[in-house]
């Protein structure tokens, strides 16, 4: 018998059981569908990450004060105090493969207009931070070096600060506004950029030169970071090395000593995060794997039961000249039928879900084409595989004491 | 000289059950030629049934020889033993076994769904042709569950015929059906007879030997008897001399 008879018989042996065919597709279905979700959304999150990542610049380099942080030890404040603005000197008179760096600290308070208050941040920096970050000043100016030099009191605000203090739409170039007891001068406004994917309000930021919050607001003599970009994103490690090396060699540091400071790239973090998000990823789409699973047991569940059901079908089947393998064909394809149209339900089901988690949620979810053809691999061989010790069962028949069964 | 269809010598089928060996066929001996319509009968328990699978190649006899149209099926493996059941026997059995929700052409189509070298349309050509023979014609989309038993077994029949068989095998395919219908069903295998079909139908019920050419008796795994009938009754007159049932 070819292949064509024996999908017409099955075909309508499962019409002829539909409620009992649905209930047993509905685990594979079920299953599929989640697989076919968690991927999504770990898919999307990575997808997230990678584009938050060159929206910040991916040749971004970070320098944090403090050896490298293990196993959550916490260092004393002595510790987060060796950068120096002598190490930003000579970095910049120095390093070769630095295209920007400019000094990070920032003092937390309130900024105040008349009666107008915002809780945020003052982000102290140098003229390249713009050019770092990718941002620009959509009015007014940012200051300039000579406003670094001299500590002078400006700030250029984003446009959550602008709104929150001018909440009646004037125009904040030229104002006077407060930093706790600080008169600033606000000299420009930020680009709009709005949530980034993670959920971060980037236009809630005011950036003052760092001189300003060094001297003026927290008084200090170190700096809290610096944020640099490399010439050649390609060459972030051996840039990192670079730096190193600069840093090692101001601070005096003896060969046996380890770094009292810390480089990152923005690639490693990414590398970082999205090794954790694959994990998850797996984690998830081990669960609902899992439930596949079980899917493709009630495959075998329901196929057993119906081989005994249908034990005198069989006898005739044999009596009247079906070999084993033509049985055997039979009810594989059968349980192949159920779990393919299940995988292909369950296609449409995580499809539907993936939809309704980005719109009510708002997660980020992308639907692998891959995770689409692996479940509907993975269904083919859920149903060859659990359907076959049923089929076996079935083939193996005596046709007479099967014709016989009551 | 007529075709020898089938020719068992010293036929023996032992089952074991337990210590026990139950000796169902102890030695059956007969020749049966194209075109006889043969009953075999004798009490329950005297291994009709046995005989009759194994002549339909369904089981294999512990020893002996048999040949089913010249060829010897003894040493065919389970394939070839499923091949020549399609291919040379049309079985009827006593309770139709015909698939539930299934119509009666399908049904009768199901042989030739198993022979690949018949294609779907003369598939349908030659089930609906047997299904006329039977008087079912009417009957072609009807489902298994919705016809009487009497109509059931026409469809059992039809579906014997359909592979064009060299010989039909019929165990008690009148055993669940009234006086009137079995003879209904009698009138069509005499029927099959005079078109020179060869049959082999067995029943416990002797007045059915009226009807058939011939008659081979059993008992204890022997044969006892095999006779020729010289005068074979018309079932078709009992059949139109019996009141009409309400059915
Ligand atoms: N599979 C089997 N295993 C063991 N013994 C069997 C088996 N099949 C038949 N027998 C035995 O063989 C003997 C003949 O059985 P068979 O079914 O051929 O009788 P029968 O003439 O068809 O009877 P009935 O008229 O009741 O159908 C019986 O004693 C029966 O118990
Ligand atoms: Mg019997």
């Amino acid at each position: 018998m070819n292949i064509s008879n024996s999908s017409k018989i099955a075909i309508k042996a499962l019409g002829n059981n539909k409620m009992r065919c649905f209930l047993t597709m509905l685990g594979v279905i079920i299953g599929v569908g989640a697989v076919i979700a968690m991927l999504a959304i770990g898919q999307g999150s990575k997808n997230s990450i990678k584009a938050q990542i060159s929206e910040m610049g991916s040749n971004m380099i970070m320098i944090m004060p403090g050896a490298e942080r293990r196993g959550g030890v916490r260092q004393s404040s002595e510790d987060m105090q060796t950068l120096k603005p002598a190490d930003y000197d000579a970095i910049v008179s120095q390093a070769t493969m630095i295209d920007r760096i400019t000094p990070m600290v920032s003092s937390s308070g309130q900024w105040v207009n008349g009666n107008n208050n915002y809780p945020s941040q003052a982000q102290g920096v140098n003229t390249q931070f713009l050019d770092i970050r990718q941002r620009k000043v959509a009015d007014g100016e940012m200051f300039t070096e000579a406003d670094v030099k001299t500590a002078a009191k400006v700030c250029v605000l984003g446009k959550t600060l602008v709104n929150n203090l001018f909440p009646d739409g004037t125009d904040p170039i030229g104002k006077i506004v407060r930093f706790g007891s600080i008169p600033l001068t606000v000299i420009g406004v930020l680009d709009e950029k709005g949530y980034n994917t993670m959920g971060q309000d980037q236009d809630d930021m005011a950036l003052v030169p760092y001189t300003t919050v060094m001297k003026r607001m927290l008084a200090i003599d170190y700096i809290q970071g610096l944020q640099a970009s490399a010439i050649d994103e390609n060459q972030t490690d051996a840039t990192i090395a670079e730096i190193t090396n600069i840093l090692r060699e101001s601070h005096k540091l003896r060969p046996e000593q380890e770094d009292n400071f810390t480089i990152r790239s923005m690639q490693e973090l990414a590398e970082m995060i999205s090794s954790t998000s694959s994990m998850m990823t797996v984690l998830l789409a081990a669960v609902a794997g899992i439930s596949l699973l079980v899917g493709g047991i009630g495959i075998m569940n329901i196929m057993i039961v119906s081989v005994t059901e249908r034990t005198r079908e069989i006898g005739l089947r044999m009596s009247i000249g079906a070999t084993g393998r033509d049985i055997m064909t039979q009810f594989l394809i059968e349980a192949v039928i159920i779990s393919v149209t299940g995988g292909i339900l369950g296609i449409l089901l995580g499809g539907v879900a993936t939809w309704m988690i980005k719109i009510i949620a708002n997660w980020p979810v992308q639907i692998d084409p891959f995770s689409v053809i692996l479940s509907f691999v993975v269904c083919t061989v859920i149903g060859i595989v659990f359907g076959f010790y049923p089929a076996a069962k079935a083939s193996n028949l005596d046709p007479i004491e099967a014709i016989r069964y009551e | 000289m007529a075709k020898e269809i089938i020719k068992v010598e010293n036929l023996k089928r032992h089952f074991k059950v337990g210590e026990e060996t139950v000796k169902a066929l102890r030695g059956v001996s007969f020749t049966i030629y194209e075109g006889e319509f043969v009953t075999i009968m004798g009490t329950s328990g005297s291994g009709k049934s046995t005989l009759l699978n194994t002549l339909g190649c369904l089981d294999t006899p512990t020893s002996g020889e048999y040949f089913l149209d010249g060829i010897p099926v003894k040493g065919m493996n389970k394939n070839e033993r499923a091949r020549i059941r399609n291919r040379k026997i049309g079985f009827i059995f006593q309770n139709y076994n015909l698939l539930p929700k299934t119509t009666a052409l399908e049904n009768v189509e199901l042989p030739l769904l198993y022979n690949p070298a018949v294609s779907a349309k003369e598939r349908a050509e030659r089930a609906e042709k047997c299904l006329r023979e039977v008087g079912l014609s009417e009957r072609l989309y009807h489902k298994s569950n919705q016809m009487s038993g009497g109509q059931q077994q026409r469809v059992a029949i039809a579906r014997a015929l359909v592979n064009n068989p060299v010989i039909i095998l019929a165990d008690e395919a009148t055993g669940n059906l009234d006086t009137r219908t079995s003879f209904s069903i009698l009138t069509l295998f005499q029927r099959l007879y005079r078109e020179g079909k060869t049959i082999i139908f067995v029943t416990h019920n002797p007045e059915i030997a009226l009807y058939s050419s011939r008659n081979i008796m059993l008992r204890d795994g022997h044969i006892v008897s095999d006779q020729y009938n010289n005068d074979i009754k018309s079932a078709e007159e009992v059949f139109r001399s019996l009141p009409v049932e309400t059915e």
